[in-house]
């Protein structure tokens, strides 16, 4: 209810992209998990995006670029493991940037992802980062956080900012 | 080799379910359910089955022990946190950190165990009707909780994240003292936010729970209390719905629970989002209103040395200098602490993308952080949030960063800046997206009096969600009555954070414990008939 009443609240063209991009994808991008636990929830067009994001997010990070495939692997089990609401918001998020009118004239990305460069990308954040419209300044810090956190639990990326993970307590 | 009480105890008998694993529907009965394990569930269940009483406990969370608790955040927050340490309120601003696990909060917080301000209590009296909560009432509650927890000062010196603290503020004339700590027998590890891996913190989960369960207490845990169905001023059952391993989703097998007596102690968002759902009378719309948060802002420091903020005891450090420089209702004061840094929570929380972003994180073993703790719910104009419903009865907050709250936050923003450069610090970075890290006290100064104090621009975040169902002398002012009974549901009682009619103005953990003991006393001597047993 509080994304729909969002949407209406923050501007028709957000709302109509997300329609354009329900319609074009007929169903939610989450996949509800039936019977199979849930490790990941993101389908190949959510991935597409997040796999040309993550590496925006991450430039100037040691040994992230490598490892874009796992990265994503890693945020898509993140968003397996939030409650329904927010796989469905998220969801909804990458379903409007996966979309030709999200990406083009939402996210202001010219090119397809998998051929965005990454200072497009990156333009892109910083404009969602402060702008005035709630919705994509929400967008921006959900994909901040869900990229640097999804990094930065990982094992691997510890070596490069010194910190030597938990102790042995046994 | 670590014991892990909660493993041995399962193999000794007691009596609890994983609610994902049902095949079909579970009814039971009982002389109380309580919703919840945090600080007020477990010490409730606690005192009532040391007076013979026949416990139900519904939690959540799963149940986790320390064998599981391997101190990787990739685990520890989905498995132990509210919507995966994610929880927003509604327009994104701030994030929220509950426990959604057995043990609650208390099996992820980071031991901080403060008596309650006076100010506070003095506020709770005269304004809401709470003449019986005075200081020497309290105390023995208190001084029993303290014993039951091993609370008492730490006297190991403070990792160099709080010892920053402590000596930025006395080169500025401004006292700090050490934290109580709920901990016996504490490694000083540092990972007190992912579970305790040597049961040193003395939780719910390792004390209080264990004993009710070794009274023949049953706990069913990953099952989600979805209402009370009410039946004329009482509530007649309690409905749950049990969820899938991982906690995401409902299994579509449910759990009844059936008891003379009900106790919420979901915490606040939890137990105002449970009567809601319960349709419960709320005449004077005081229902999950006055929802408190102590708005908290964070200040980052480089230091020329190493701080390694993830190692050692995470908050031993506390000012309450800037709580104590105006009324208790007068312009918004604060509470300086000391967050623990651990990668992915310290990732997340650095504004910003890219090589500014990766060149501060190559600086994590330098890095210093203060948080400053808003005390919101006195001044007039800080009246809190309000708990409502999605569409799918999942809970949401709603809490408006007001005028009076963002002066607050550049006092706080600028007091933090000028004792991190006071205990040496190279640079200092206020947690806001049109800030950078400033090189100078000055150079700091000018720039957060400059800042746009906006949501989603300040980064705001918090640990304490208080209030929602407040307790108050008559049903006007609150939702419960002084010793945490429902104004209207003669069966429900609400032994948790949510009944403060502010917010706190400390940690609340020990607070919640001693309402709980003290409520719980009263109603086990109601429900059995015979006096409670001495305090102590």
């Amino acid at each position: 209810m509080a994304t729909r009443r969002q949407v209406l609240k923050y501007g028709v063209a957000g709302a109509l992209a997300l329609a354009a991009a329900g319609l074009a994808r007929g169903q939610p991008s989450y996949r509800a998990a039936s019977g199979a636990a849930p490790l990941a929830a993101l389908d190949d067009a959510d991935r597409e995006v997040l796999a040309a994001i993550a590496p925006a997010i991450l430039v100037g990070v040691e040994g992230a670029a490598g490892r874009v495939d796992a990265i994503v692997g890693s945020v898509d089990r993140a968003i397996a493991g939030l409650p329904p609401h927010l796989q469905s918001e998220v969801g909804q998020l990458l379903a409007l940037l996966a979309s030709w009118p999200g990406r083009r004239w939402i996210a202001g990305v010219a090119s397809p992802w998998p051929q965005a460069s990454r200072a497009e990308v990156a333009a892109f954040l910083e404009r969602w980062r402060f702008s005035r419209w709630a919705l994509a300044q929400q967008g921006y810090h959900a994909l901040h956080e869900l990229v640097l956190a999804a990094w930065y639990a990982r094992p691997d990326s510890w070596s490069a900012i010194g910190y030597p993970g938990p102790p042995e307590v046994r | 080799m670590i014991r892990d009480p909660i493993r041995e105890g399962l193999a000794s008998g007691w009596r609890v379910t994983d609610a994902a694993g049902l095949e079909r529907d579970l009814t039971l009965e009982a002389d109380v359910a309580i919703v919840g394990t945090g600080a007020g569930g477990g010490v409730t269940a606690d005192i009532l089955t040391a007076a013979g009483l026949d416990v139900v406990m519904i939690e959540e969370g799963p149940l986790k022990s320390s064998t599981d608790f391997r101190m990787l955040e990739a685990e520890a927050y989905p498995q132990l946190y509210q919507e995966s340490a994610a929880r927003k309120t509604l327009d994104k601003a701030i994030t929220i950190l509950q426990g959604r696990c057995v043990g609650g909060s208390t099996t992820v917080n980071w031991t901080s165990s403060f008596r309650p301000p006076e100010p506070t209590l003095a506020f709770w009296r005269e304004r809401f009707g709470l003449g019986g909560l005075t200081t020497e009432a309290f105390a023995p509650w208190l001084a029993r909780m303290e014993q039951r927890l091993g609370i008492g000062p730490w006297t190991v010196a403070a990792n160099e994240n709080n010892a920053a603290l402590a000596r930025g503020a006395a080169r500025l004339g401004i006292a700090t003292a050490a934290i109580p700590r709920n901990v016996q027998g504490c490694w000083n590890i540092g990972y007190c936010g992912m579970g305790c891996p040597t049961n040193a913190k003395q939780s719910m989960l390792v004390t209080t729970i264990p004993a009710a369960l070794a009274r023949g207490a049953r706990l069913v845990c990953s099952a989600r209390a979805e209402r009370l169905a009410l039946h004329r001023g009482r509530a007649a059952t309690l409905e749950c719905a049990a969820l899938d391993g991982p906690g995401v989703r409902t299994t579509g097998k449910r759990v009844r629970v059936r008891a003379k007596h009900y106790v919420a102690a979901a915490g606040a968002i939890g137990s105002p989002a449970l009567l809601i759902r319960s349709g419960a009378p709320d005449p004077y719309r005081t229902l999950g209103r006055r929802t408190f948060l102590h708005p908290t802002v964070i200040s980052a420091a480089v230091m020329p040395h190493r701080v390694e903020g993830h190692a050692g005891a995470p908050q031993t450090v506390f000012s309450d200098h800037f709580l104590e420089q105006a009324a208790v209702d007068g312009p918004i004061g604060f509470k300086l602490e000391v967050p623990p840094l651990h990668p992915a929570l310290f990732g997340m929380t650095l504004p910003g993308i890219g090589a500014p972003h990766a060149a501060l994180m190559e600086l994590f073993p330098h890095a210093q952080v203060l948080i400053a703790l808003l005390r919101d719910g006195f001044h007039p104009a800080s009246r809190g949030g309000i708990v409502g419903l999605r569409a799918d009865g999942s809970p949401v907050l709603s809490y408006p960063l007001t005028p009076v709250l963002w002066d607050a936050v550049r006092r706080a923003l600028l007091a933090m800046a000028e004792i991190q450069f006071a205990a040496g610090a190279k640079q200092i970075l206020p947690v806001h997206e049109r800030a950078r890290p400033y090189s100078s006290w000055p150079e700091a100064r000018e720039a957060i009096e400059a800042l746009p104090l906006e949501p989603l621009l300040t980064r705001v975040v918090s640990a304490h969600v208080m209030g929602g169902c407040g307790m108050a002398g008559a049903p006007r002012r609150g939702v419960v009555d002084a010793g945490g009974r429902h104004f209207f549901l003669e069966n429900v009682s609400v032994h948790d954070g949510s009944v403060f009619p502010t917010s706190l103005g400390t940690n609340p953990q020990l607070t919640i414990y001693a309402l709980a003991a003290r409520n719980a006393s009263a109603l086990a001597a109601e429900l059995t008939g015979r006096a409670p047993p001495p305090i102590g």
